[in-house]
Protein backbone atom coordinates (compact mmCIF):
# COMPACT_ATOMS: atom_id res chain seq x y z
CA UNK A 1 0.00 0.00 0.00
CA UNK A 2 0.93 3.73 -1.02
CA UNK A 3 0.17 6.74 0.58
CA UNK A 4 1.33 10.51 0.19
CA UNK A 5 0.50 12.59 2.84
CA UNK A 6 1.26 16.14 3.79
CA UNK A 7 2.22 16.06 7.37
CA UNK A 8 3.26 19.69 7.76
CA UNK A 9 -0.74 20.40 7.66
CA UNK A 10 -1.01 22.36 4.56
CA UNK A 11 -4.15 24.10 4.78
CA UNK A 12 -4.31 26.88 2.21
CA UNK A 13 -7.65 27.85 1.15
CA UNK A 14 -9.37 27.77 -1.89
CA UNK A 15 -6.53 24.98 -2.56
CA UNK A 16 -6.48 22.18 -0.20
CA UNK A 17 -7.36 19.70 0.11
CA UNK A 18 -8.86 19.68 -3.53
CA UNK A 19 -8.71 23.04 -5.76
CA UNK A 20 -12.15 25.05 -5.13
CA UNK A 21 -10.45 28.61 -6.80
CA UNK A 22 -13.61 28.84 -9.16
CA UNK A 23 -16.91 28.73 -8.38
CA UNK A 24 -20.08 29.19 -9.84
CA UNK A 25 -18.88 32.31 -11.73
CA UNK A 26 -16.96 31.21 -14.01
CA UNK A 27 -18.62 28.26 -15.96
CA UNK A 28 -21.92 30.85 -15.42
CA UNK A 29 -19.75 33.27 -17.13
CA UNK A 30 -18.69 30.54 -20.01
CA UNK A 31 -22.71 29.48 -20.57
CA UNK A 32 -23.65 33.14 -21.10
CA UNK A 33 -20.49 34.28 -23.06
CA UNK A 34 -21.14 30.97 -25.29
CA UNK A 35 -24.84 31.71 -25.99
CA UNK A 36 -24.15 34.89 -26.92
CA UNK A 37 -21.23 33.95 -28.90
CA UNK A 38 -23.66 31.45 -30.64
CA UNK A 39 -26.62 33.71 -31.73
CA UNK A 40 -23.60 36.74 -32.94
CA UNK A 41 -22.35 33.82 -34.62
CA UNK A 42 -25.33 33.10 -36.60
CA UNK A 43 -26.59 36.46 -36.78
CA UNK A 44 -23.23 37.84 -38.44
CA UNK A 45 -23.05 34.78 -40.75
CA UNK A 46 -26.89 34.72 -41.97
CA UNK A 47 -26.50 38.70 -42.70
CA UNK A 48 -23.29 38.26 -44.58
CA UNK A 49 -25.05 35.04 -46.57
CA UNK A 50 -28.06 38.15 -47.08
CA UNK A 51 -30.75 36.08 -45.38
CA UNK A 52 -32.02 38.95 -43.76
CA UNK A 53 -35.95 38.54 -44.73
CA UNK A 54 -35.59 35.02 -44.32
CA UNK A 55 -34.09 34.48 -40.53
CA UNK A 56 -35.06 37.85 -38.72
CA UNK A 57 -34.78 36.40 -35.71
CA UNK A 58 -31.39 35.25 -35.60
CA UNK A 59 -30.45 38.18 -37.26
CA UNK A 60 -32.43 41.02 -35.94
CA UNK A 61 -34.63 39.74 -32.47
CA UNK A 62 -31.90 37.33 -30.74
CA UNK A 63 -28.67 40.01 -30.90
CA UNK A 64 -30.92 42.04 -28.74
CA UNK A 65 -30.32 39.84 -25.74
CA UNK A 66 -26.45 39.19 -26.42
CA UNK A 67 -25.35 42.84 -24.21
CA UNK A 68 -27.22 41.61 -21.21
CA UNK A 69 -25.62 38.10 -21.31
CA UNK A 70 -22.13 39.36 -22.25
CA UNK A 71 -22.72 42.00 -19.66
CA UNK A 72 -24.04 39.67 -17.09
CA UNK A 73 -21.27 37.37 -18.02
CA UNK A 74 -18.53 39.97 -17.25
CA UNK A 75 -19.99 41.00 -14.16
CA UNK A 76 -19.71 37.31 -12.81
CA UNK A 77 -16.15 37.01 -13.90
CA UNK A 78 -15.69 40.50 -12.06
CA UNK A 79 -16.88 38.70 -8.96
CA UNK A 80 -14.51 35.95 -9.51
CA UNK A 81 -11.33 38.28 -9.13
CA UNK A 82 -9.81 38.02 -5.91
CA UNK A 83 -7.90 41.06 -6.72
CA UNK A 84 -11.12 43.67 -7.62
CA UNK A 85 -9.29 47.04 -7.83
CA UNK A 86 -6.29 45.57 -10.29
CA UNK A 87 -8.92 44.37 -12.97
CA UNK A 88 -7.30 47.09 -14.85
CA UNK A 89 -4.75 45.80 -15.32
CA UNK A 90 -6.02 42.80 -18.29
CA UNK A 91 -5.80 46.17 -20.53
CA UNK A 92 -2.73 47.09 -19.95
CA UNK A 93 -0.94 44.23 -21.91
CA UNK A 94 -2.25 41.36 -24.32
CA UNK A 95 -0.40 37.95 -23.48
CA UNK A 96 -0.30 35.88 -26.66
CA UNK A 97 0.29 33.06 -24.84
CA UNK A 98 -2.74 33.60 -22.09
CA UNK A 99 -6.45 32.44 -23.04
CA UNK A 100 -7.59 34.85 -20.26
CA UNK A 101 -5.97 37.74 -21.92
CA UNK A 102 -7.33 36.51 -25.36
CA UNK A 103 -10.76 36.84 -23.57
CA UNK A 104 -10.25 39.45 -21.74
CA UNK A 105 -9.63 41.83 -25.30
CA UNK A 106 -12.69 39.48 -27.75
CA UNK A 107 -14.79 40.42 -24.86
CA UNK A 108 -14.09 44.57 -25.21
CA UNK A 109 -14.27 43.90 -28.78
CA UNK A 110 -17.41 42.15 -29.34
CA UNK A 111 -19.86 43.37 -25.98
CA UNK A 112 -19.86 46.94 -27.96
CA UNK A 113 -20.07 45.85 -31.18
CA UNK A 114 -23.12 43.32 -30.12
CA UNK A 115 -24.82 46.83 -28.57
CA UNK A 116 -23.86 48.54 -32.07
CA UNK A 117 -25.43 45.76 -33.62
CA UNK A 118 -28.80 45.91 -31.69
CA UNK A 119 -28.94 50.30 -31.96
CA UNK A 120 -28.46 49.63 -36.51
CA UNK A 121 -31.79 47.44 -36.14
CA UNK A 122 -33.62 49.10 -32.87
CA UNK A 123 -35.73 51.73 -35.53
CA UNK A 124 -37.34 47.94 -36.88
CA UNK A 125 -37.83 46.63 -33.51
CA UNK A 126 -39.81 49.37 -32.14
CA UNK A 127 -41.32 51.60 -35.04
CA UNK A 128 -41.29 54.56 -32.95
CA UNK A 129 -37.89 55.10 -31.29
CA UNK A 130 -36.12 58.19 -31.72
CA UNK A 131 -32.29 58.87 -30.10
CA UNK A 132 -32.50 61.05 -27.19
CA UNK A 133 -29.59 63.00 -28.79
CA UNK A 134 -29.60 64.14 -32.79
CA UNK A 135 -25.67 63.04 -33.03
CA UNK A 136 -26.97 59.14 -32.39
CA UNK A 137 -28.88 59.41 -35.25
CA UNK A 138 -25.92 60.38 -37.44
CA UNK A 139 -23.77 57.77 -35.76
CA UNK A 140 -27.03 54.99 -35.97
CA UNK A 141 -26.59 56.17 -40.04
CA UNK A 142 -23.22 55.51 -40.30
CA UNK A 143 -23.15 51.63 -38.60
CA UNK A 144 -25.75 51.11 -40.62
CA UNK A 145 -23.97 51.90 -43.63
CA UNK A 146 -21.53 49.91 -42.81
CA UNK A 147 -23.28 46.58 -41.04
CA UNK A 148 -21.47 44.31 -43.71
CA UNK A 149 -18.00 45.25 -41.97
CA UNK A 150 -19.28 45.19 -38.44
CA UNK A 151 -21.14 41.83 -39.29
CA UNK A 152 -17.16 40.05 -40.48
CA UNK A 153 -15.62 41.33 -37.59
CA UNK A 154 -18.98 40.51 -35.24
CA UNK A 155 -18.19 36.49 -36.92
CA UNK A 156 -14.31 36.21 -36.31
CA UNK A 157 -15.02 37.83 -32.52
CA UNK A 158 -17.53 35.32 -32.12
CA UNK A 159 -15.79 32.28 -33.09
CA UNK A 160 -12.94 33.02 -30.77
CA UNK A 161 -15.37 33.89 -27.75
CA UNK A 162 -16.58 30.53 -28.49
CA UNK A 163 -13.68 28.69 -28.97
CA UNK A 164 -11.70 30.03 -26.05
CA UNK A 165 -13.88 29.69 -23.57
CA UNK A 166 -13.01 26.04 -24.15
CA UNK A 167 -9.45 26.95 -24.63
CA UNK A 168 -9.39 28.70 -21.73
CA UNK A 169 -9.89 25.23 -19.72
CA UNK A 170 -7.07 23.51 -22.26
CA UNK A 171 -4.27 25.59 -21.12
CA UNK A 172 -3.73 24.37 -17.68
CA UNK A 173 -1.43 21.58 -17.57
CA UNK A 174 -1.81 20.30 -14.41
CA UNK A 175 -5.67 19.58 -14.29
CA UNK A 176 -6.12 16.19 -16.50
CA UNK A 177 -9.17 16.60 -17.40
CA UNK A 178 -9.31 19.93 -19.07
CA UNK A 179 -5.60 19.30 -20.60
CA UNK A 180 -7.35 18.20 -23.93
CA UNK A 181 -7.21 20.24 -26.99
CA UNK A 182 -11.04 18.70 -27.58
CA UNK A 183 -12.53 21.18 -25.05
CA UNK A 184 -12.47 24.35 -27.44
CA UNK A 185 -14.51 22.58 -30.76
CA UNK A 186 -16.80 21.09 -27.97
CA UNK A 187 -17.45 24.16 -25.65
CA UNK A 188 -17.94 25.72 -29.43
CA UNK A 189 -20.31 23.40 -30.73
CA UNK A 190 -22.03 23.64 -27.18
CA UNK A 191 -22.36 27.47 -27.57
CA UNK A 192 -23.63 27.64 -31.46
CA UNK A 193 -26.27 24.83 -30.13
CA UNK A 194 -27.24 27.52 -27.20
CA UNK A 195 -27.00 29.68 -29.26
CA UNK A 196 -29.51 28.31 -31.99
CA UNK A 197 -31.91 27.00 -28.77
CA UNK A 198 -32.48 30.74 -28.22
CA UNK A 199 -32.81 31.68 -31.86
CA UNK A 200 -35.39 29.07 -32.32
CA UNK A 201 -37.45 30.21 -29.09
CA UNK A 202 -37.54 33.84 -30.71
CA UNK A 203 -38.34 32.52 -34.37
CA UNK A 204 -42.07 33.69 -34.97
CA UNK A 205 -41.89 31.81 -38.62
CA UNK A 206 -41.94 27.92 -39.02
CA UNK A 207 -39.24 27.85 -41.38
CA UNK A 208 -36.84 29.68 -39.77
CA UNK A 209 -37.74 27.28 -36.78
CA UNK A 210 -37.34 24.36 -38.44
CA UNK A 211 -33.90 25.70 -39.81
CA UNK A 212 -32.30 26.12 -36.93
CA UNK A 213 -33.82 22.72 -35.38
CA UNK A 214 -32.38 21.00 -38.27
CA UNK A 215 -28.53 23.09 -37.60
CA UNK A 216 -29.15 22.25 -33.76
CA UNK A 217 -29.58 18.87 -34.91
CA UNK A 218 -26.29 18.60 -36.69
CA UNK A 219 -24.58 20.14 -33.46
CA UNK A 220 -25.93 17.90 -31.11
CA UNK A 221 -24.75 15.20 -33.12
CA UNK A 222 -20.95 17.19 -33.38
CA UNK A 223 -21.38 17.37 -29.59
CA UNK A 224 -21.84 13.89 -29.22
CA UNK A 225 -18.78 12.85 -31.25
CA UNK A 226 -16.68 15.10 -29.86
CA UNK A 227 -17.51 13.71 -25.95
CA UNK A 228 -17.32 10.10 -27.09
CA UNK A 229 -13.79 11.32 -28.83
CA UNK A 230 -12.82 12.87 -25.54
CA UNK A 231 -13.23 9.89 -23.73
CA UNK A 232 -11.47 7.49 -25.86
CA UNK A 233 -8.90 10.19 -26.19
CA UNK A 234 -8.37 10.08 -22.10
CA UNK A 235 -8.34 6.38 -21.77
CA UNK A 236 -5.50 5.73 -24.32
CA UNK A 237 -3.41 8.48 -22.24
CA UNK A 238 -1.65 8.45 -19.28
CA UNK A 239 -2.73 7.13 -15.85
CA UNK A 240 -3.92 10.63 -14.50
CA UNK A 241 -6.47 11.31 -17.95
CA UNK A 242 -7.74 7.69 -17.10
CA UNK A 243 -8.07 8.43 -13.72
CA UNK A 244 -10.04 12.26 -14.85
CA UNK A 245 -12.35 10.29 -17.60
CA UNK A 246 -13.03 8.07 -14.82
CA UNK A 247 -14.95 10.72 -12.99
CA UNK A 248 -16.96 10.09 -15.68
CA UNK A 249 -17.31 6.49 -16.05
CA UNK A 250 -18.07 5.33 -12.45
CA UNK A 251 -16.73 8.23 -10.40
CA UNK A 252 -18.09 11.57 -8.33
CA UNK A 253 -19.56 12.76 -11.67
CA UNK A 254 -21.10 9.92 -13.50
CA UNK A 255 -24.85 10.65 -12.55
CA UNK A 256 -24.72 14.54 -13.46
CA UNK A 257 -22.80 14.14 -16.21
CA UNK A 258 -24.81 11.80 -18.13
CA UNK A 259 -27.84 12.27 -16.56
CA UNK A 260 -28.13 16.05 -17.12
CA UNK A 261 -25.64 16.90 -19.77
CA UNK A 262 -25.86 13.44 -22.22
CA UNK A 263 -29.69 12.53 -21.94
CA UNK A 264 -31.09 15.62 -20.70
CA UNK A 265 -28.96 18.57 -22.55
CA UNK A 266 -29.00 16.45 -25.54
CA UNK A 267 -30.49 13.25 -26.70
CA UNK A 268 -34.24 14.14 -25.53
CA UNK A 269 -33.60 17.17 -27.56
CA UNK A 270 -32.51 15.51 -30.03
CA UNK A 271 -35.38 13.14 -30.18
CA UNK A 272 -37.79 16.18 -30.14
CA UNK A 273 -36.40 17.80 -32.67
CA UNK A 274 -36.61 14.44 -35.06
CA UNK A 275 -40.49 14.32 -34.42
CA UNK A 276 -40.88 17.91 -35.09
CA UNK A 277 -39.34 17.55 -38.33
CA UNK A 278 -41.40 14.39 -38.74
CA UNK A 279 -44.13 16.66 -38.69
CA UNK A 280 -45.68 16.02 -34.83
CA UNK A 281 -46.25 19.62 -33.06
CA UNK A 282 -43.88 19.51 -30.16
CA UNK A 283 -43.81 23.26 -27.77
CA UNK A 284 -40.25 24.27 -28.69
CA UNK A 285 -39.70 25.85 -25.27
CA UNK A 286 -39.36 22.50 -24.20
CA UNK A 287 -36.54 21.11 -26.72
CA UNK A 288 -34.82 25.23 -26.51
CA UNK A 289 -34.38 25.01 -22.71
CA UNK A 290 -33.44 21.33 -21.91
CA UNK A 291 -30.90 22.33 -24.76
CA UNK A 292 -29.81 25.71 -22.35
CA UNK A 293 -30.31 23.27 -19.30
CA UNK A 294 -27.44 20.63 -21.35
CA UNK A 295 -25.31 23.87 -21.82
CA UNK A 296 -24.62 25.27 -18.16
CA UNK A 297 -24.83 21.57 -16.80
CA UNK A 298 -21.87 20.64 -19.23
CA UNK A 299 -20.07 24.02 -17.98
CA UNK A 300 -20.62 23.88 -14.53
CA UNK A 301 -19.28 19.94 -14.78
CA UNK A 302 -16.35 20.21 -16.58
CA UNK A 303 -15.40 23.38 -14.37
CA UNK A 304 -15.97 21.70 -11.43
CA UNK A 305 -14.49 17.88 -12.17
CA UNK A 306 -11.60 19.36 -13.99
CA UNK A 307 -10.48 21.03 -10.75
CA UNK A 308 -10.90 17.73 -8.77
CA UNK A 309 -8.42 15.85 -11.65
CA UNK A 310 -4.70 16.20 -10.56
CA UNK A 311 -1.43 14.78 -10.73
CA UNK A 312 -0.22 14.66 -7.40
CA UNK A 313 -1.15 12.89 -4.06
CA UNK B 1 22.29 32.02 -13.45
CA UNK B 2 19.70 29.07 -12.80
CA UNK B 3 18.89 29.17 -9.09
CA UNK B 4 17.42 25.50 -7.92
CA UNK B 5 17.03 23.75 -4.64
CA UNK B 6 18.22 19.86 -3.78
CA UNK B 7 16.61 18.39 -1.21
CA UNK B 8 17.96 15.21 0.18
CA UNK B 9 15.23 12.38 1.06
CA UNK B 10 17.56 10.34 2.63
CA UNK B 11 18.41 13.07 5.12
CA UNK B 12 15.15 15.18 6.12
CA UNK B 13 13.23 14.23 9.40
CA UNK B 14 9.84 15.84 8.45
CA UNK B 15 10.82 18.03 11.35
CA UNK B 16 8.86 21.61 9.80
CA UNK B 17 11.34 24.12 10.37
CA UNK B 18 11.63 25.07 6.92
CA UNK B 19 7.71 25.42 7.12
CA UNK B 20 7.97 27.71 9.97
CA UNK B 21 11.06 29.42 9.08
CA UNK B 22 9.57 30.40 6.08
CA UNK B 23 6.41 31.66 7.52
CA UNK B 24 8.02 33.78 10.14
CA UNK B 25 10.36 35.68 7.23
CA UNK B 26 8.08 35.91 4.76
CA UNK B 27 4.63 37.05 7.09
CA UNK B 28 3.11 34.64 5.54
CA UNK B 29 -1.00 34.74 6.68
CA UNK B 30 -1.82 32.75 9.56
CA UNK B 31 -3.44 29.45 7.86
CA UNK B 32 -1.25 29.91 5.02
CA UNK B 33 2.29 28.13 4.03
CA UNK B 34 4.52 28.50 0.92
CA UNK B 35 6.17 25.34 1.68
CA UNK B 36 5.40 21.94 3.24
CA UNK B 37 6.44 18.42 4.35
CA UNK B 38 5.08 15.36 2.27
CA UNK B 39 5.75 11.87 3.58
CA UNK B 40 5.08 8.88 1.01
CA UNK B 41 4.88 5.38 3.01
CA UNK B 42 4.99 2.57 0.34
CA UNK B 43 4.51 -1.27 1.33
CA UNK B 44 2.74 -3.12 4.56
CA UNK B 45 4.49 -3.57 7.97
CA UNK B 46 7.17 -4.73 8.06
CA UNK B 47 8.28 -4.72 4.86
CA UNK B 48 8.09 -0.42 4.78
CA UNK B 49 9.52 2.18 3.24
CA UNK B 50 9.18 6.37 4.11
CA UNK B 51 10.38 9.35 1.89
CA UNK B 52 10.38 12.29 3.26
CA UNK B 53 10.15 14.99 0.90
CA UNK B 54 10.41 19.12 2.28
CA UNK B 55 8.34 20.66 -0.76
CA UNK B 56 8.09 24.37 -2.15
CA UNK B 57 7.31 26.06 -5.44
CA UNK B 58 9.25 24.42 -8.59
CA UNK B 59 10.20 27.45 -10.07
CA UNK B 60 9.81 25.23 -12.94
CA UNK B 61 11.63 26.78 -16.06
CA UNK B 62 8.88 26.52 -18.19
CA UNK B 63 6.10 27.47 -16.09
CA UNK B 64 2.41 27.03 -16.94
CA UNK B 65 1.47 29.86 -13.96
CA UNK B 66 3.41 32.35 -16.10
CA UNK B 67 2.05 31.43 -19.39
CA UNK B 68 -1.61 31.39 -18.23
CA UNK B 69 -0.97 34.72 -16.85
CA UNK B 70 -2.93 37.34 -18.57
CA UNK B 71 -1.47 40.09 -17.14
CA UNK B 72 2.23 39.62 -16.78
CA UNK B 73 2.34 39.52 -13.17
CA UNK B 74 3.57 36.38 -12.93
CA UNK B 75 6.70 36.73 -14.20
CA UNK B 76 10.65 35.13 -14.41
CA UNK B 77 13.07 37.07 -12.12
CA UNK B 78 16.50 36.89 -11.06
CA UNK B 79 18.10 33.67 -11.34
CA UNK B 80 15.00 32.27 -12.99
CA UNK B 81 12.90 32.66 -9.94
CA UNK B 82 9.31 32.73 -10.38
CA UNK B 83 7.23 35.83 -8.68
CA UNK B 84 4.35 37.60 -8.30
CA UNK B 85 4.17 41.73 -8.82
CA UNK B 86 1.05 41.97 -6.00
CA UNK B 87 -0.28 45.13 -8.26
CA UNK B 88 -0.56 43.59 -11.22
CA UNK B 89 -2.39 40.66 -10.24
CA UNK B 90 -5.49 40.86 -10.67
CA UNK B 91 -6.46 37.56 -8.37
CA UNK B 92 -8.19 35.44 -11.14
CA UNK B 93 -6.87 32.00 -10.19
CA UNK B 94 -5.20 30.80 -13.83
CA UNK B 95 -1.85 30.54 -12.71
CA UNK B 96 -3.14 28.35 -9.17
CA UNK B 97 -5.40 26.14 -11.52
CA UNK B 98 -2.46 25.85 -13.93
CA UNK B 99 0.15 25.04 -11.24
CA UNK B 100 0.43 21.02 -10.73
CA UNK B 101 1.99 21.30 -7.59
CA UNK B 102 -0.41 23.52 -6.31
CA UNK B 103 2.20 25.88 -4.70
CA UNK B 104 -0.01 28.71 -5.20
CA UNK B 105 -2.37 30.38 -3.31
CA UNK B 106 -4.41 33.55 -3.08
CA UNK B 107 -3.38 35.80 -0.30
CA UNK B 108 -5.73 37.28 1.78
CA UNK B 109 -5.10 40.56 0.65
CA UNK B 110 -6.51 39.58 -3.06
CA UNK B 111 -3.34 38.60 -4.84
CA UNK B 112 -1.32 35.00 -5.63
CA UNK B 113 1.50 34.65 -3.20
CA UNK B 114 4.17 31.63 -3.27
CA UNK B 115 7.39 30.83 -2.50
CA UNK B 116 10.13 33.36 -3.70
CA UNK B 117 12.82 30.95 -2.86
CA UNK B 118 13.35 34.08 -0.50
CA UNK B 119 14.50 36.77 -3.68
CA UNK B 120 15.40 39.34 -1.44
CA UNK B 121 17.93 37.34 0.81
CA UNK B 122 19.31 35.64 -2.11
CA UNK B 123 20.09 38.79 -3.62
CA UNK B 124 22.22 39.86 -0.95
CA UNK B 125 24.35 36.42 -0.75
CA UNK B 126 22.36 34.80 2.16
CA UNK B 127 20.71 31.31 1.11
CA UNK B 128 16.93 31.20 1.52
CA UNK B 129 15.13 31.50 4.99
CA UNK B 130 14.19 27.52 5.00
CA UNK B 131 17.87 26.06 3.64
CA UNK B 132 19.09 28.56 7.08
CA UNK B 133 17.41 26.52 9.15
CA UNK B 134 17.60 23.01 8.50
CA UNK B 135 18.63 21.58 11.37
CA UNK B 136 19.64 18.44 9.24
CA UNK B 137 21.13 20.31 6.65
CA UNK B 138 19.31 18.48 3.69
CA UNK B 139 18.48 21.21 1.82
CA UNK B 140 21.23 22.45 -1.08
CA UNK B 141 20.47 26.06 -2.72
CA UNK B 142 22.31 27.23 -5.41
CA UNK B 143 23.04 27.95 -8.88
CA UNK B 144 22.95 24.44 -11.33
CA UNK B 145 24.98 26.94 -14.17
CA UNK B 146 27.97 26.77 -12.18
CA UNK B 147 29.34 23.66 -12.51
CA UNK B 148 31.51 23.73 -8.96
CA UNK B 149 28.61 24.89 -7.34
CA UNK B 150 27.64 22.75 -4.15
CA UNK B 151 24.01 21.80 -5.92
CA UNK B 152 25.81 21.26 -9.35
CA UNK B 153 28.29 18.77 -7.20
CA UNK B 154 25.73 16.91 -5.30
CA UNK B 155 23.65 16.29 -8.31
CA UNK B 156 26.20 14.70 -10.06
CA UNK B 157 27.14 12.61 -6.75
CA UNK B 158 23.75 11.31 -5.89
CA UNK B 159 20.56 9.85 -7.89
CA UNK B 160 17.78 12.85 -8.02
CA UNK B 161 13.91 12.55 -9.33
CA UNK B 162 11.84 15.66 -10.30
CA UNK B 163 8.21 16.06 -9.57
CA UNK B 164 6.26 15.54 -12.20
CA UNK B 165 8.08 16.35 -15.08
CA UNK B 166 5.74 14.91 -17.32
CA UNK B 167 3.43 17.93 -16.85
CA UNK B 168 6.09 19.57 -19.46
CA UNK B 169 7.12 22.20 -16.49
CA UNK B 170 10.79 21.90 -16.26
CA UNK B 171 10.80 21.59 -12.83
CA UNK B 172 14.05 22.80 -10.44
CA UNK B 173 13.54 20.93 -7.70
CA UNK B 174 15.16 18.27 -7.25
CA UNK B 175 14.89 15.62 -4.91
CA UNK B 176 18.14 13.09 -3.78
CA UNK B 177 16.93 9.47 -3.27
Amino acid sequence: MREELIISGRNNPMVDPVLNIWHWQIPLYLFLGGVAAGILFFASLYFIMGREKKYPAAIKWAPFLTPFLLVIGLGALFLDLNHKAFFWQLYLTFRIESPMSWGAWILMVITPLSIVWCATWIKELKPGWHWKYPFLDQWEAFFKKHRLIIAWIMLISAVILGVYTGILLSAFNARPLWNTSILGPLFFASSLSTGAAVIMLMAKSHLERNIFSRIDLILIAIEMFLIVHMFMGFQASTQVQIDAANMFLGGAYTEVFWIFVVIIGLLVPAILEILELLGYKIPIIITSSLILTGGIFLRFVIVYAGQASRYLY
Amino acid sequence: MRLAMAIDTKKCVGCSDCVVSCQTENSVPIGYCRDWIVEVNDGTYPQLEMEIRSERCNQCSNSPCVRCCPTGASHYDYGGIVLVTPHKCIGCGACISSCPYDARYPHPKGYVDKCTFCVHRVKEGLPPACVAVCPTKCLYFGDTDDQRSEISLVLKKRKYKRLIPEAGTNPNLYFLI
